[in-house]
């Protein structure tokens, strides 16, 4: 009797599949990943991902000799052969383009890129007479790279006076720099949140008639500027092909960021002082919005969960206080934890947040697909060695449901200390 | 005794749309919702009087389309008659300085023409008047002061004070437009005036030409060795510059995260 080999193929699946809730507990049973065993026939089954390291440069090793080694020292060398831009500096600019970067979230976002690759377009056009790219940027930044993005001389604007929805400052501004520098060109994003309201307030104080919706510039000697554009106009439906005004409001994707060269990123400042303008808009902040009613394709913090999360109610308080939109991985929603709209990856939305916060995910490739153009990832899991911590720009290793309740408690005291502050 | 609530005079400006498949002409989108705004403000303060303005030509598809506004409820709609292809600016600043509402709604971009979203900033630069952009909500109107919300991405809103008189204007974000009714829109008066107007030259040189698709991003490899541009293609999640904490206590782990939280300013 005791020589029939019993297989319980249930636990064999459950072994093998990576999401199960239980396969930790079925693979420690079993002794952990083996990389050799006897099969169900007799015959040596060899796993070949559980033996090997990672060699020097990149490459998965066996070493056969059986003294196993493995060198980290490469990674030195791969940052150093990344850093091959040109450095350039333009210190006589023939004349200026000026570039307004809307700085969603106080760094240049992928169409503020775009933009800034454009400015380089008109500005190097004539490698004799190289113009410079001039940014104006408001208020409060987070920005360290801006000499990588293409930008010669930077005019930082800080003050409170610029902060939230002020477009007659912000206005009275660009006006006070058309004065002192008079660009040859304005550029600015045609995105809701910065340029599309500023560009054409600025355009119409200096009474020009600008391009909206700019996707696609090229060389005219018959313009006045020497370019011509084309814009989308009419809902999306008509391309308008015109001359280049001076005041061009662009479409994300208009240009390839720069990529090859730095920039000094010069800091100028303005003579004159600018006037406080009086205001007859008066900014009173945002207001509270429930996060569960914004849609998580625009959501901008997410805290999504998935197979290593446990305790369900402590995971949707935590989204709760932390004012974020809740999210999941395919298997919470296949395990019936969450609803199916708010699957993230490839199979349910693409996200767009700011920050998400991935709790208990391991990150299969269909839902890193899905938080691609995320900014900020951060994990919490319980396995060091899954991919969603090498996406990730934070990452914590230990029990998510501990970590969570830690970061409620810190997250209530730091309200309950400003409220009493205020 | 609470206070008399005094109403106000609303001017929506309405364009004709463009259906987006069939290409008919239509009530616009924006528009429609920009009035749809208006009628709720004329419930919010009652004695408000909601006036309904066009300009441009007069043709039959047009005038079917207006009549859609009209059909929301309405009893007249003042048309400027102008040429095809005039500007609409000088016409509507003259009419509303003429007669000057305290709120003017309009949509942010037209669905036919030029559709740049000038309008709204060209009569407010002419008029002197504040504009607010993207409207979500008019809350209160008191003491000619209008409490406003806007609306911002990502579903985010923002509340302003707004001094009448002022242009607002409203995009996907406001209330849905009510159904429009045929009968009363048959009724409804359309009050045409003739007005001066000067061809817009400046467009009529533009070469017009219906959207192409716009190209496709390529993602573009720059790498020295066969290697890295095969890793680039079977781009996988690469270990980045993250920082991992392990080993550490729950609190020092929930610690470094509200530090990034707070820095990324999610946090409200």
């Amino acid at each position: 009797m005791s020589e029939i080999r019993r297989r319980d193929p249930r636990r064999e699946w459950i072994a093998r599949n990576r999401l199960h809730p239980e396969h930790a507990s079925v693979l420690a049973e079993q002794g952990g990943a083996a990389s050799e065993w006897l099969g169900p026939n007799g015959v040596i089954r060899k796993n070949p991902r559980a033996i090997g390291f990672i060699g020097p440069n990149g490459i998965k090793r066996i070493d056969r000799s059986g003294a196993q080694q493995g060198g980290h020292a490469a990674g030195a060398a791969r940052q150093a052969a990344q850093d091959s831009r040109r450095q350039v500096e333009i210190p006589e600019p023939a004349f200026l383009v000026a570039v307004v970067p809307e700085l969603s979230g106080g760094r240049l976002s992928g169409h503020d890129k775009d933009l800034l690759g454009l400015a380089r377009r008109l500005a190097d056009a004539d490698p004799a007479r190289p113009g410079a790219v001039l940014a104006v940027v408001f208020g409060e930044h987070k920005e360290d790279a801006f000499g990588e993005a293409g930008i010669d001389r930077l005019l930082h604007l800080p003050g409170d006076g610029y902060a939230g929805f002020a477009p007659e400052a912000r206005l009275a501004a660009l006006t006070a720099v058309e004065r002192e520098l008079a660009p040859r060109h304005w550029l600015l994003p045609d995105s809701p949140l910065g340029g599309a309201d500023l560009g054409r307030r600025l355009a119409l104080r200096l009474s020009e008639r600008p391009a909206t919706g700019v996707w696609h510039i090229e060389h005219d000697d018959q313009a006045p500027l020497g370019w011509r554009c084309t814009a989308r106009g009419a809902a999306e439906s008509l391309d308008i092909q015109r001359p280049l005004p001076r005041v061009a409001l662009a479409l994300a994707e208009c240009a390839e960021p720069v990529d090859e060269t730095r920039h000094a990123a010069e800091p100028v400042s303005l003579v004159e002082t600018l006037p406080s303008a009086f205001s007859r808009i008066e900014d009173l902040g945002q207001v509270a919005v429930d996060p569960a009613g914004v849609a998580l394709a625009e959501a901008e913090f997410i805290v999504s969960a998935g197979n290593g999360v446990k305790d369900w109610e402590s995971f949707h308080h935590a989204a709760k206080v932390l004012g974020a939109t809740e999210g999941a991985s395919r298997v919470a929603v296949d395990d019936g934890f969450m609803a199916r709209d708010r699957q993230v990856g490839a199979t349910g939305t693409w996200v767009t947040a700011r920050v998400y916060l991935a709790v208990g995910i391991s990150g299969a490739i269909q839902h890193l697909q899905g938080i691609q153009t995320c900014d900020k990832v951060v994990a919490i899991n319980l396995d060091p060695g899954c991919d969603m911590i090498k996406r990730a720009d934070l990452a914590v290793i230990g029990d998510s449901a501990e970590i969570l309740a830690a970061l409620v408690a810190m997250v209530e005291q730091q309200r309950g200390g400003q409220r009493d502050a205020a | 005794m609470r206070p008399e609530q005094q109403g106000i005079e609303v001017a929506v400006l309405v364009s004709v749309g463009r259906h987006p498949i069939t290409g008919r002409a239509r009530r616009a989108d924006q528009d429609a919702r920009g009035l749809e705004m208006a009628l709720g403000l004329e419930h919010q303060l009652p004695g408000s009087r909601v006036s309904l303005l066009h300009a441009g030509p007069r043709s039959e598809e047009g005038e079917a389309a207006l009549r859609g506004y009209l059909g929301m409820g309405l009893d007249t709609l003042t048309l400027l008659e102008q040429a095809e292809g005039s500007d609409a600016i000088p016409a509507l600043a003259e009419h509303l300085a003429a007669a000057p509402p305290q709120l003017v709604i309009t949509g942010a971009r037209a669905e036919r023409g030029e559709g740049s979203g000038l309008l709204p900033y060209a009569l407010a630069e002419r008029l002197g008047w504040p504009l607010v952009n993207g409207l979500a909500a008019v809350e209160k109107v008191e003491n000619g002061v209008a409490t406003l919300l806007q609306a911002l991405p990502r579903g985010q809103r923002r509340r302003l004070k707004v001094r009448l008189p002022a242009i607002v204007s409203v995009d996907a974000a406001a209330p849905a437009a009510r159904q429009s009714a045929f009968g009363p829109a048959r009724r409804a008066e359309l009050a045409a005036t003739a007005v001066s107007a000067e061809p817009d030259r400046e467009l009529a040189e533009w070469q017009l030409a219906p959207a192409r698709k716009r190209p496709k991003r390529l993602k573009i490899v720059k790498a020295a060795s066969a290697r890295d541009r095969f890793k680039a293609a079977a781009a996988k999640a690469e270990g980045g510059s993250g920082q991992v904490l392990e080993g550490v206590s729950a609190e020092q782990g929930a610690e470094a995260i509200l530090k990034l939280l707070n820095e990324e300013g999610v946090l409200r």
